[in-house]
C-alpha cells in the first residue's frame, strides 16, 4: 500500500501573536512545530503500513525550514519525505495549496491513499484534504479517527457529533484525520539520529510537471485574508471555595440559578 | 546553558525533555510517595531506546558516546532522577562486559538491554561499601561451573533484573585480587531477592538485596579472567561516575530553574524576591556551580571518548556535581521557603534525590581519595 501524508509546519499556537498593523501572523521567534493533527494522520498511516506493508511518503509545501517537520515525520515512520518550496507558492490559499499538493502527488507515485490532518493550528480551515480529493477526483472520508483496509477497501471510523460512523470507501481515497484513538508515537534515539541524516527531496514549482502557474501561490488563490485580529480571550473564571464542599456546591447552584443558567 | 551542543545532541535533548515533561514529571510525585518503580513509564522509555544508549548498533543499541550520553542523562535527571538511574544502570554493567567480556557475553547482555531488560551491577555488600576488596560473597570452581554463595546489598534494579553482574571473591584474604565477575541469570536456582530498600530519595528507582545460595554458573559466564573483577568494576565505575556527574548536574539545574521561577513570582514585600540581592546571590552561586559541574562532566566524558584514563577526572565530575546538586537543592528549598518544604512543590524531592549522589558510585570521600592519589602520583 502506497500512502502519502500531507503535513504542514505551523507556529506553536501557545506562542502565536498577530501583528496589529498588518493583521498577519507574527512568525519570528515563534517555535515551529509539526501540525498536531498531521502527526495523528502520520501515525494512522504508519499503522496501516505496519499492518499491510507498503510505504509512507510525507509531503509538505512551505519554506526550506519545513524540512525540520519532515525530518520529524521520518523519525516516526515515514519512508520518504518531499518538500515543495518556491517563492511562486507564497501566499497560497487552500485552493492553491491543495492544487499544488495534488499535482505533486500525481507526479510522485501512484498512491493508494492520501492522509491529511483535519485542519491546521494556524489556518483551521479544514479545506485542504477535501480539496485534494476533488482535484484528483478521488473518494474522500473526513473526520477519521481510525481506519483499516479489508478486501481492498478502506474502512474508516468517523467521529460524529453523536457517536461514531464506519464508512467504506474505494481506493484510491483521501482521508482527513481528526484526533486518532491513539497518540502519535515518540521517535526512538536511533530513528531520530537516522532522520537527521535523511535526504529530503526538494522540488521547485518548475520541477512539478504540468503545473499551471496561474493556479498556485497568490495568483491561484480565490480568497484573500481581509483582516485578522486577536480575539478577546475569555473572562477570568470564578473560584468558589466555601468552608465545606457542600457549602461550595450550594453557592455554585445559587449562582447558576441567579444567572438563569439552570 | 552555555555549552556548545551538536545539532544531534540538541535534538535528542529536546526529545528527552518532551518525554520527561509529558510522560514522567506529571506522575513523579505520586510514584515518589508510594516509593513505586514506574514500570509502565520505563517501558515507554525503553521503547525509545533510552535504556540502551551506550550499546553498540550491532546489538540494536544507539551507540552513543559518553559526551552525548552525559547531555541526555542530565536532561533525564532534570525531569526525574530515579528514572534516569533505572535507565542507566544496565548500561553500567555492560561497560565491564564490553571491555572485558567475550563476544557471546556482549551479545547476550547487549541484546537483553536493547529488549528492555534490566541488568544489575552487584558489587556492594552490607559490610563493605567503600572497600570492594573486602567483599565476602565468594565463589569456587566446580567442574564446568562456578558456585557462588553470599549476598549483595543496595543493588539498583535488583528486583527487576533478568541478569546480575555479580562480583565475588575466590578468597577474602586476596583482597582486590580475589575478585571476579560473573553474569548470573536471575532465574538460576539459588538466586533470590531480598528486601527492597525504603529510601529517602530516588524513590522511583529500585534498590534491593540479592542472595546467592549455591548458585551454579557455567564457566563461560565468567567475565574476562579470574582476579580481574576489581579492575573491571573500577573501569565501569569511571564511566558511571561521569554519568552520575551528568545526572547530578540535571538535578541542580532543575533546582535553579524552579528557584528562578518562584523568585520571579513571590512578592512578600511588594516586589518579587528575585529583585533582592540576598536571593540573587544564591541564584548566581547556583548558576556558577552548575556551569562548572557541567564542564567537569563534559571534560571527563570527552577524555573517556578519546580512550584516555579518566579515574581522576570522573571522580572530580562526580564529587563536584553531586556536592553542587546537594547545595543547589538545599538552597532551592530555602528560596521557596515554606512551599519549598512542602511536597506541593518539587524542590523537597530534588533535595532528597540529590543526597544519594554524594554517596553511591563511591562516596565523595572515596572520590577525594581517588583524586588525591592521582594528583600525588603525577
Amino acid at each position: 500500500m502506497k500512502i502519502l501524508v500531507c503535513v504542514k509546519q505551523v507556529p506553536d499556537t501557545e506562542e502565536i501573536k498577530i501583528d496589529p498593523v498588518t493583521g498577519s501572523l507574527i512568525r519570528e521567534g515563534v517555535p515551529a512545530i509539526l501540525n498536531p493533527l498531521d502527526a495523528c494522520a502520520l501515525e494512522a498511516a504508519v499503522r496501516l503500513k505496519e499492518a499491510y506493508g507498503g510505504t509512507v511518503t510525507v509531503l509538505s509545501m512551505g519554506p526550506p525550514q519545513a524540512k525540520e517537520a519532515l525530518k520529524q515525520c521520518v523519525a516516526v515512520g515515514a519512508d520518504e519525505a518531499v518538500l515543495i518550496t518556491d517563492r511562486a507558492f507564497k501566499d497560497a490559499d487552500t485552493l492553491a495549496t491543495s492544487y499544488a499538493l495534488s499535482m505533486t502527488a500525481r507526479q510522485l507515485d501512484a498512491f493508494d491513499l492520501i492522509v491529511c490532518g483535519k485542519h491546521t493550528l494556524d489556518g483551521e480551515t479544514g479545506q485542504v484534504g477535501p480539496q485534494i480529493a476533488e482535484h484528483l477526483d478521488w473518494s474522500q472520508v473526513t473526520h477519521v479517527m481510525d481506519m483499516k483496509v479489508e478486501e481492498g477497501k478502506l474502512l474508516a471510523v468517523r467521529e460524529m457529533e453523536e457517536g461514531r460512523e464506519v464508512v467504506e470507501a474505494m481506493l484510491p481515497c483521501v482521508v482527513s484525520v481528526t484526533k486518532t484513538l491513539y497518540k502519535p508515537r515518540y521517535p526512538t534515539i536511533k530513528s531520530k539520529l537516522a532522520a537527521g541524516k535523511k535526504e529530503i527531496l526538494t522540488l521547485s514549482a518548475d520541477e512539478i510537471e504540468n503545473l499551471d502557474k496561474e493556479r498556485i501561490g497568490m495568483a491561484g488563490s480565490r480568497t484573500k485574508v481581509a483582516k485578522s485580529f486577536t480575539a478577546p480571550t475569555g473572562q477570568a473564571g470564578m473560584i468558589i471555595q466555601e468552608e465545606t464542599a457542600e457549602a461550595s456546591g450550594r453557592k455554585l447552584a445559587q449562582i447558576l440559578l441567579e444567572a438563569k443558567l439552570v | 546553558m552555555a555549552i556548545i551542543l551538536t545539532e544531534e545532541q540538541k535534538e535528542l535533548k529536546a526529545l528527552i525533555r518532551e518525554f520527561m515533561e509529558n510522560e514522567v514529571i506529571p506522575f513523579a510525585q505520586e510514584y515518589d510517595e508510594r516509593g513505586e518503580f514506574p514500570e509502565e513509564i520505563l517501558k515507554k522509555a525503553h521503547e525509545m531506546g533510552l535504556g540502551c544508549m551506550n550499546i553498540e548498533e550491532e546489538f540494536g543499541g544507539s551507540g552513543l558516546n559518553n559526551e552525548t550520553m552525559a547531555v541526555l542523562i542530565e536532561e533525564m535527571a532534570y525531569g526525574e532522577a530515579g528514572v534516569s538511574t533505572s535507565l542507566t544502570v544496565s548500561g553500567l554493567a555492560y561497560e565491564c562486559i564490553r571491555d572485558f567480556g567475550s563476544q557471546e557475553q556482549k551479545k547476550l547482555i547487549g541484546e537483553a538491554i536493547v529488549a528492555g531488560k534490566y541488568i544489575s551491577f552487584a558489587l556492594t555488600e552490607a559490610d563493605s561499601g567503600s572497600n570492594a576488596g573486602a567483599a565476602r560473597c565468594g565463589y569456587v570452581a566446580d567442574g564446568d561451573e562456578y558456585v557462588i554463595n553470599g549476598s549483595k546489598a543496595f543493588i539498583t534494579n535488583a528486583s527487576y533484573a533478568d541478569y546480575h553482574l555479580v562480583f565475588a571473591t575466590k578468597d577474602p584474604a586476596l583482597g582486590v585480587r580475589g575478585l571476579s565477575a560473573f553474569i548470573v541469570a536471575n532465574d538460576t536456582p539459588g538466586v533470590s531477592r531480598g528486601k527492597k530498600e525504603n529510601k529517602m530519595g530516588l524513590r522511583l528507582s529500585n534498590t534491593s538485596d540479592l542472595h546467592f545460595d549455591n548458585v551454579r554458573v557455567p564457566k563461560d559466564m565468567l567475565v574476562g579472567k579470574e582476579g580481574l573483577g576489581f579492575k573491571m568494576a573500577m573501569t565501569s565505575l569511571d564511566v558511571g561516575r561521569i554519568l552520575i556527574g551528568a545526572a547530578a548536574t540535571g538535578i541542580a539545574q532543575r533546582a535553579l530553574d524552579e528557584s528562578v521561577k518562584y523568585a520571579k513570582q513571590r512578592s512578600p514585600f511588594g516586589q518579587p524576591i528575585a529583585t533582592h540581592q540576598a536571593v540573587q546571590f544564591i541564584i548566581a552561586d547556583m548558576a556558577i556551580e552548575i556551569e562548572a559541574a557541567r564542564l567537569l562532566t563534559k571534560n571527563a566524558a570527552i577524555l573517556k571518548d578519546q580512550g584516555m584514563r579518566i579515574s581522576k577526572e570522573a571522580a572530580m565530575a562526580k564529587s563536584f556535581a553531586s556536592d553542587v546538586a546537594m547545595r543547589a537543592t538545599t538552597d532551592a528549598v530555602q528560596i521557596l521557603g515554606g512551599y519549598g518544604y512542602s511536597k506541593e512543590y518539587p524542590v523537597e524531592k530534588l533535595m532528597r534525590d540529590a543526597k544519594v549522589y554524594q554517596i553511591f558510585e563511591g562516596t565523595n570521600q572515596i572520590q577525594r581519595m581517588v583524586i588525591a592519589g592521582a594528583v600525588l602520583k603525577e
